[in-house]
């Protein structure tokens, strides 16, 4: 069974933490993914670095160009992830856009990705129309994989998705690209009942936009998990790791 | 080649192609297809673009041979299917046309475009005015200063224009902001996409929508000038102009078809944006196609003088047109392109785009190649007013401001 979905599965309300790896340092964002894992996350979510983030707002892009500028490589993606996995018990999953996956080669990475003792992969920009590689290689190697569902997935997709995805599905809680947001929208329980109507057992995260310990709770009281990213990585900008294990102290407070 | 090479569509060209985007865009994506489908096959729809072509941009477009010019091109005849007198003065208003109608089709009153020359951007500006539609035009911040003529031109249009300043500030990146705003509006914004890349149906559609261009020139060339073109030339940015004029010939074996891609500084340096003879396969705004990039994957930022052709990507079409060996593509860099712009203007009284202007440079290399009693039919893309400052700058015309 997925590692992932074994950590959303025990009882009480869930977070998955984003941060950025090579942010701004390749040790730096060691030392600050460990931190956030220390802190009370349950699931952290290690993104790479790409030239062109299409579902990234402005506080992700900026810090991932910071990343490549200050000399982040794909292969040292793995020593990172491993030294995580060898601090702390977390599953660790890698957000990344396709092209580096492609270039590295689907299968060579998925295997480093094992190696490194990372539990899956994330992946905002493949759908599973596309993504018959990487479906044969993380059945062989047992790795999640995250497919994301969105308001606008006809039933028939949220349903492919559900059954596709292994650890949980991302589901998107509004329609647009990362960054806070004031409301969460309602939109994000029709993704998750969609998703639950599909495959009452599949694990479910709600993400994009999420940013307050009432928005973790809310999302909680109907999926499996919420997702945040954005509000770390400006926590961390802000005041360095206290900052950032300040803040997400106070996003689990009073979850279980 | 026994199959229709003209026959092919979509999502894949051999293996290039396909949908690498985010889930959020699929519902829209699949919509626009079903659309388009519908659309191509309603008489309805196709007598009131015909019109549109006929009574607004002015269609069809002349062919006007080039003599004066041929002289420096080694006996071959010059051919030049004259986009630039298009209405707006590019041929990117084909394609807008089609897909202002296919969102008014949809019900979409917001339209996005991403630019880099600026024609794009102008065009869809227009179609906006046309048919009452709200119009925001992403620009890479490079390109609103280069390009700064047609930034004027869409604010007097009514469009918004919205500076882009992450990554290179060129195409690129424009095309990255309108993926994002789209992403985020798509319930009532329609992606106006400028070129033959991006996700299916795009690169299906947009060449539809260009094929005007060569389905013309070709009846006009076997009825007016004595047959079909040796060779038919244009210059690849994304791929728009270039596939619309190749298209029509893909089947005639005998007629060669050249791509050329900016060099930027040369051939033999790595400041260009020569993708389909430099690049490798990839990922890149949601198509598999060649690109510009490095061993992890991450795009590399293209180099050229000419906004429009500065673009790190390309069109999935061509890159499998490229592997079949159907089409040839080469690099002209930025002064070959300039130099045969300063030649274009001074022997026909024709001023091209410096986009345009490499495929001239190119004729004027493949000329003494093909020989004497050939001729070369270049898609004349795009007028140079837009460039008039940043030629000006390059040949020293004007006092340093
Ligand atoms: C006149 C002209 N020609 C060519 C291009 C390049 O685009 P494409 O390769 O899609 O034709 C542009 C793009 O801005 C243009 O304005």
């Amino acid at each position: 069974m997925s590692r992932t979905a074994n950590a959303l599965a025990t009882p009480g309300a869930k977070l998955i933490g984003y941060f950025p790896a090579g942010y701004p340092t390749l040790d730096a964002s060691v030392e600050a993914a460990v931190a956030m894992c220390e802190s009370g996350i349950d699931v952290l979510e290690f993104g790479v670095p790409y030239s062109d983030p299409v579902m990234d707002g402005l506080v992700i892009q900026h810090a991932t160009e910071e990343a490549l500028r200050n000399g982040f490589k794909l292969k040292n993606l793995f020593d990172a992830v491993r030294e995580i996995t060898s601090r702390v018990q977390t599953p660790v999953l890698v957000m990344t856009y396709w092209n580096p996956v492609l270039q590295f080669g689907v299968a060579e990475f998925a295997r480093e990705l094992a190696a490194s003792g990372a539990a899956g992969m994330i992946t905002p920009d493949l759908i599973p129309d596309e993504a018959a590689e990487w479906l044969r290689i993380s059945d062989e190697l047992g790795l999640d994989r995250v497919f994301l569902s969105t308001p606008t997935s006809s039933d028939q997709r949220a349903a492919t998705t559900t059954n596709l995805s292994r650890g949980f599905v991302y589901a998107v809680s509004t329609m647009g690209i990362t960054g806070a947001r004031e409301d969460l929208d309602k939109l994000a329980r029709g993704v998750v009942a969609k998703i639950r109507n599909a495959d009452p057992e599949q694990k479910v995260a709600v993400g994009i936009g999420i940013s307050t310990n009432e928005q973790v709770k809310e999302v909680n009281e109907y999926a499996d998990g919420a997702i945040v990213g954005s509000v770390f990585v400006t926590s961390y900008q802000e005041g360095g790791i206290e900052a950032l294990k300040s803040k997400v102290r106070e996003l689990v407070a009073g979850l279980n | 080649m026994s199959e229709s090479l003209r026959a092919q569509t979509g999502p894949y060209f051999g293996e290039f192609g396909g949908r690498f985007v985010p889930e959020s865009l699929i519902a829209a994506l699949d919509e626009l297809e079903a659309t388009y489908k519908a659309a191509k096959s309603d008489p309805a729809f196709r007598a009131e673009l015909a019109e549109l072509h006929k009574n607004y941009t002015g269609r069809p477009s002349i062919i006007t041979e080039a003599k004066r010019f041929a002289e420096h091109a080694g006996g071959a005849r010059i051919l030049l299917k004259r986009e630039d007198l298009n209405h707006t003065g590019s041929h990117k208003i084909n394609n807008v046309l089609g897909q202002a109608l296919l969102a008014k089709r949809m019900g979409k009153k917001r339209i996005i475009a991403e630019t880099g020359a600026g024609q794009h951007g102008v065009a869809s500006a227009t179609a906006a005015a046309l048919f009452g539609l709200e119009c925001v035009v992403y620009m890479g911040q490079v390109d609103t200063e280069r390009q700064a003529l047609n930034v004027a031109r869409m604010k007097l249009l009514g469009a918004e224009v919205v500076p882009v300043t992450t990554g290179s500030k060129t195409l690129k990146d424009a095309i990255n902001e309108a993926l994002r705003d789209w992403v985020t509006n798509v319930d009532t914004t329609h992606y106006l996409l400028g070129t033959v890349a991006g996700p299916h149906p795009f690169p299906e559609m947009v060449r539809d929508f260009h094929s005007v261009i060569g389905n013309e020139a070709r009846e006009q060339m076997l009825r007016d000038f004595g047959g079909l073109p040796t060779a038919v030339a244009a210059c690849v940015g994304g791929g728009s102009n270039a596939i619309g004029i190749f298209h029509a010939f893909l089947d005639d074996e005998n007629v060669r078809l050249f791509g050329f891609e900016a060099a930027g500084d040369g051939m033999d340096t790595d400041r260009h944006a020569a993708t389909l003879n430099y690049g490798k396969p990839g990922v890149l705004h949601g198509a598999r196609s060649y690109l510009l990039q490095d061993e992890d994957g991450q795009t590399v930022e293209s180099h050229s003088i000419s906004a429009g052709l500065d673009y790190p990507g390309v069109g999935p079409e061509h890159s499998w047109l490229k592997d079949l060996g159907r089409a040839e593509y080469f690099g002209i860099s930025d002064a070959e392109a300039m130099d045969a712009l300063r030649l274009m203007s001074r022997t026909e009284g024709i001023i091209p785009a410096i986009e345009t202007a490499h495929a001239l440079a190119g004729a004027l290399k493949l000329g003494p190649q093909l020989g004497e009693g050939s001729s070369i039919l270049i898609n004349l893309s795009g007028r140079g007013d837009k460039d008039m400052e940043t030629a000006a700058k390059y040949f020293g015309l004007l006092d340093a401001k």
